[in-house]
């Protein structure tokens, strides 16, 4: 009875508060409680409609939502069925990003020529973020993981509310006046439209056009473009990707000089069966005893990397470590000690080594030498 | 080119690395310089490995002073 009253009289309105108690269940469906200072509304906001908003809904944001009021009868509460919401102040904001996008774009400020190549294995690596935020710990952690040999400078700035803007734009000017930082991560995490606004604001757009060293922006959500993430030689959709982005993987790194280490010695083995008569020397030479010592050297450098990483990165660990074993038996198979025993053969004509099938004629004697032992033979008539 | 030169640029040594590497794969490298190469390549992939062992981050914190002089120090959370 209630129910049908309800629902009859409220078929659609339009209510207007700050998001609380925001809950996104797994299920996709939405749930949070819409209040403003005098009162207060259960919401739902069913998954087939939640997936259609363009931002993201957050405790603390204000919004209107339009809806129809329903009754839970199990519980006997009623709550706002939403069916649109709409970030309050997003009309103004929004058309000021428009406005300011158009204008910098005309400009040429986001020209694909204008960017900057980001250097593929940096020393230093500058940061212009909060010092208190979580995007700072999640780019040393990713960094720290990935390839600790760099250092950080942070600038920290406000990175919010009236002033941020100005902070960040002169805090990218101070990095470049400073110098000696290869690249550098401009962000900071989440938040309301409100909150990544001096990402959106001129004064940061043009420092980072006038940057010298590259940056890469990281702002935010990974669907929202600032105005930064234009102009910035590098878009990050967060600060961890930020920091995935600006340091090599140590672990492939690794595993690329273990394969270089492998082609290397592979390329002199296949010269050694080539030039016989160097065999001896190199043999006994200190480098051609290298390559050993370097596949264990690095493979130290896997096993104090496997001790003193985190779970997550093990598996790759362990993929790299049974492509080293692997390696290390070809690398074994291919020292010329061996190459003999792998049915190689070295065909000599008196003392010369037979390079070619013109150097032998019918009748010539020849010598096979095997790893086991030599086999005098004649070439037979054609 | 020794270890030494390229001290400064772990970019440069790699970069060198992939280079030797193309050279003795185009075959045509007499012995006596793949032998060159090839100790080349070694000291350089070992150096390689070495820069790669760094034990830990260090983050530092940039300011500047009212009268426009830099100054890094160490990062206290």
């Amino acid at each position: 009875m209630l129910k049908r009253s309800l629902e009859t009289s409220y078929p659609s309105i339009w209510l207007q508060g700050e998001v609380s108690n925001l809950k996104k269940h797994t299920s996709g469906h939405t749930y949070f409680t819409l209040k403003d200072e005098d009162a207060q509304i259960s919401c739902v906001f069913w998954r087939s409609r939640a997936s259609t908003v363009k931002f993201t809904l957050e405790d603390g944001m204000k919004i209107q939502a339009q809806g129809a009021i329903t009754v839970y009868p199990p519980r006997g509460n009623y709550q706002l069925d939403v069916v649109k919401v709409v970030p309050v102040g997003i009309g103004e904001l929004q058309a000021a990003f428009e406005k300011l996008k158009m204008k910098l774009s005309a400009e040429g400020l986001f020209s694909a020529e204008r960017k900057k190549p980001v250097p593929e294995f940096p020393q230093r690596i500058g940061i212009v973020t909060s010092e208190t935020g979580a995007a700072l710990r999640d780019i040393v952690s990713v960094i720290s993981r990935r390839y600790p040999s760099v250092d950080l400078l942070l600038i920290p700035v406000r990175v919010q509310g009236s002033g941020a803007a100005q902070e960040i734009a002169s805090a990218i000017r101070d990095m470049n006046q400073f110098g000696e930082v290869d690249v550098m991560i401009v962000g900071r995490g989440g938040g309301s439209l409100e909150d990544l606004w001096p990402f959106n604001e001129e004064v940061v757009a043009r420092a980072i056009f006038d940057s010298r060293i590259p940056v890469v922006s990281a702002v935010g959500h990974e669907i929202d473009f600032s105005i930064a993430d234009f102009v910035a030689d590098l878009r990050a959709p967060t600060p961890s990707a930020a920091a995935e982005l600006v340091v090599p993987n140590r672990i492939e790194l690794l595993e690329t000089l273990v394969n270089i280490c492998y082609t290397l010695s592979q390329k002199l083995g296949d010269q050694i069966v080539w030039g016989q008569n160097a065999v001896k020397g190199i043999l006994a030479s200190y480098s051609f005893n290298q390559p050993r010592q370097l596949v264990a050297f690095l493979a130290q450098r896997l096993d104090e990397l496997e001790r003193s990483l985190s779970v997550e990165v093990e598996h790759s660990l362990k993929l790299t470590r049974s492509k080293y074993h692997s390696l290390r038996q070809r690398l074994e198979s291919v020292g010329p000690g061996n190459i003999l025993r792998r049915g190689y053969a070295i065909v000599r004509k008196g003392e010369g080594v037979v390079m070619s099938s013109q150097e032998l004629q019918p009748g010539d004697r020849a010598d096979i030498r095997f790893h086991d032992g030599e086999v005098p033979t004649r070439v037979e008539p054609k | 080119m020794s270890a030494k030169k390229i001290e400064k640029s772990f970019e440069a040594a790699v970069k060198r690395l992939e280079n030797i590497v193309e050279s003795l794969e185009s075959g045509s490298v007499p012995l006596d310089q793949t032998l060159a190469l090839y100790e080349e390549g070694i000291e350089l992939a070992k150096w390689c490995g070495e820069k790669l062992q760094s034990a830990e981050v260090k983050l530092k914190k940039l300011s500047k002073s009212v009268e426009g002089k830099f100054e890094v120090t160490d990062f206290e959370e």
